[in-house]
């Protein structure tokens, strides 16, 4: 049995090429600070690389920290291995410099919520912990 | 003199400030910056009692250069106003800049893509939903030529945001001048190159630091002999700003990388004398107006310092600290956009008050995507009015002398140094990156600020306080990265049909053969763009001899 058993296991991911990883640190630290076991895969994941790290470490959830506008190619890519896994039990959350015009994309895709620039990380914290009530 | 102040102060605050205190408090126990040092309620000549004009403070233009660099400063010539653009495809980009250029912008500065910054040509699969996003995709000289078509280079100068391949879009710009009929010395402009804030901060990085000290002191060789006139770095606090440092950090780290550039110049075998005057540096500037002045007049000195002292540059172009400020982007809120022209307004007013070379403002929309057009226009008139309309340039460091000011650039002076000498310590900038020290100074520093903003004890207009419905955002510049990415692949597919194949493999071959060996890579790489090679293939051969960094990720 896992020491950790009965807390939630995020995966924060930074997908695509861009560096900039202060809010997925920033984050990662929040989440761990709100008793959660943290996962960071580290920068320039492909999705591939993120769906198969979020299955090994069985995950409760996958947070992806992206910056470079190229979340309407990497949020659905994700979305669809999850489900070619059989891992869509997973909660799929967003942060980033994300135009309000997507995100209903990317929710209609199966994305549970965007964070945009300004969340405060106790609402990220708070929406999480809702979610996976019961688990 | 300061002793009498001293007194009299003590008085003033027992007699009046203890009872306006009794009466109401203060609305804090401490107020700080927004970096988070404290700050007193009043500062006096008795705060600056070693201030000795000549030594510190001196005159614009001479040593140690506090008041700024130039003996007339704004009186003779504006700061360049340099708005970072670039998106999309080379033939888009391009119109952005005559665009820009036509309604009074003074310099180009090239935003890339990310695939083009990685050393990725657009067809390769990393590049997948990036090409055109965040910058312009430059994939060979083709694009290049495209980029500055009808842009004289000869009159423009032009600052590209490129680091580890920087050498490869440096030697296209000389290609497409060359092509132009401008001879390389009559080119002018700035390729930021810093590799080591890449490692810090961006994390933009391809080579290991090693091969990557080796290309940047090759290129101090090189364009000090060939272009003489281009700055061949721009060493940048920007990112490590963005990143989450505080100002003091900022300033220290920048110095430090700065101090290690030089070493590796000197270490090449080069005169200082030789490559120092065409170091450059880039600023952040943040909401805290007279932290962000105290910081450029600190970083002034503190430079000139260590080029004199340290490194016994001669030339007292060595010595000067030229520097390009960026307004905040992390300070930009995605609420109430319209408030960001106004914290652009202050930021712009403080890189201007602490004496820049040149700066660019930020567009209001940027919390949420590459600025429109209009934003674009209204982020450049900001500097106009402040330029032409507010009267902050009729005199030169006119905050110098405020015993605020100078109390606060002495001890940002003296944190500054606190820093570089544990650097020092540890062997080094790069000994001090192996061990994760500036980059764990980052994040410390990220987290205390994310968290004084969930506490209120920062107010953020919009974000934690003033809140209010919003209306609809307003349109934003949208890039369909896949339709840019098929435009690319096309030009791609067409080139190299139509290209030399066997000249481009005989010029990779001899590149590869110089990074084996010890020569300068800059005539290869050139040889290489001429016969158009892409970015991708050239950086692959670097890549291939010299390794990728691998980061050692914490949090």
């Amino acid at each position: 049995m896992s020491p950790s058993k009965g807390k939630i296991r995020v995966l924060i991911a930074k997908p695509g090429l861009d560096g900039h990883d202060r809010g997925a640190k920033i984050i990662a630290r929040a989440f761990r600070d709100a008793g959660m076991e943290v996962i960071y895969t580290g920068l320039r994941q492909t999705p591939e690389q993120i769906v198969t790290a979020a299955i090994q470490e069985d995950v409760d959830v996958i947070g992806i920290s992206i910056l470079s506008g190229a979340h309407l190619y990497i949020f659905p890519r994700i979305i669809e291995l999850l489900k070619e896994k059989g891992a869509t039990d997973m909660l799929v959350i967003g942060g980033g410099i994300i135009p309000e015009i997507d995100i209903p994309k990317l929710k209609q895709m199966g994305v549970a919520e965007i964070f945009t620039p300004g969340t405060l990380t106790s609402n990220a914290i708070e929406f999480v912990k809702e979610k996976l009530q019961g688990k | 003199m300061n002793d009498r102040i001293k007194k009299e102060k003590e008085r003033w605050k027992n007699k009046m400030v203890d009872s306006a205190v009794k009466r109401h408090l203060e609305r804090k126990e401490l107020f700080t910056t927004v970096s988070g040092k404290p700050i007193k309620d009043l500062y006096t000549p008795a705060d600056i009692p070693e201030i000795d004009y000549l030594k510190k403070l001196s005159f614009p233009g001479m040593y140690p250069f506090t008041r700024g660099i130039k003996a007339t400063m704004y009186r003779g010539r504006l700061w360049t106003m340099r708005q970072f653009s670039g998106f999309a495809t080379a033939e888009e980009s391009n119109r952005r800049y005559r665009l820009l250029l036509e309604r009074g912008q003074t310099g180009l500065s090239v935003a890339f893509d990310l695939p083009t910054l990685m050393g990725y040509d657009s067809d390769h699969l990393l590049a997948i939903g990036e090409v055109g996003k965040c910058g312009v995709a430059v994939d060979s000289l083709q694009d290049m030529e495209t980029l500055f078509d009808g842009i004289p280079l000869g009159k423009v100068t032009t600052s590209m945001t490129i680091n580890a391949p920087a050498a490869i879009l440096l030697a296209m710009y000389i290609a497409v001048a060359e092509k132009q009929g401008v001879k390389p010395d009559h080119i002018g402009g700035t390729v930021q190159n810093d590799i080591l804030k890449e490692y810090i901060a961006q994390k933009e990085w391809i080579f290991p630091p090693l091969p990557s000290m080796r290309i940047i002191t090759d290129m101090f060789a090189y364009c000090s002999k060939e272009i003489p006139r281009w700055n061949t770095i721009s060493i940048s606090g920007y990112h490590i700003r963005e990143a989450g440092a505080t100002a003091v950090q900022e300033l220290a780290f920048t110095l430090a990388d700065g101090i290690a550039y030089a070493q590796a110049g000197i270490d090449a075998g080069l005169e200082i004398d030789e490559f120092a005057p065409r170091l450059s540096f880039f600023f952040n500037s943040h909401n805290d107006l007279f932290e962000e002045v105290a910081k450029f007049r600190a970083a002034r000195r503190i430079w000139a310092k260590v080029m004199k002292e340290r490194f016994k540059a001669k030339k007292e172009r060595s010595w000067w600290l030229r520097f390009h400020t960026q307004t905040a982007g992390c300070s930009l809120t995605a609420q109430q956009i319209e408030n960001n022209i106004v914290r652009v307004t202050i930021q712009a007013l403080a890189g201007i008050l602490g004496g820049t070379q040149s700066l660019h403002t930020n567009s209001k929309d940027e919390a949420l995507a590459v600025p429109a057009e209009e934003a674009a226009t209204t982020a450049l008139r900001t500097q106009q009015i402040l330029a032409y309309e507010s009267g902050v340039v009729n005199t030169i460091d006119p905050l110098g002398g405020s015993y605020f000011v100078e109390k606060l650039t002495d001890e940002m002076e003296e944190e500054a140094w606190g820093y570089i000498n544990k650097i020092d310590e540890m062997g080094g900038m790069i000994a001090a990156i192996e061990r994760g020290f500036p980059q764990k100074e980052i994040m410390e520093a990220a987290y205390r600020y994310q968290q004084a903003i969930e506490k209120k004890e920062k107010i953020i207009v919009g974000v934690n306080e003033f809140l209010m419905e919003e209306e609809e955002q307003p349109p934003f510049l949208m890039i369909d990265s896949e339709v840019e990415r098929a435009k690319q692949i096309k030009k791609l597919q067409a080139l190299r049909s139509k290209r030399n194949n066997s000249k481009v493999k005989e010029c990779l071959k001899r590149l590869r053969l110089a990074a084996r060996g010890k020569e300068n890579l800059m005539p290869f790489i050139l040889e290489s763009v001429k016969a158009y090679a892409f970015l991708g293939e050239i950086v692959d051969v670097l890549r291939e001899e010299f390794g990728e960094y691998q980061e050692p990720s914490v949090f």
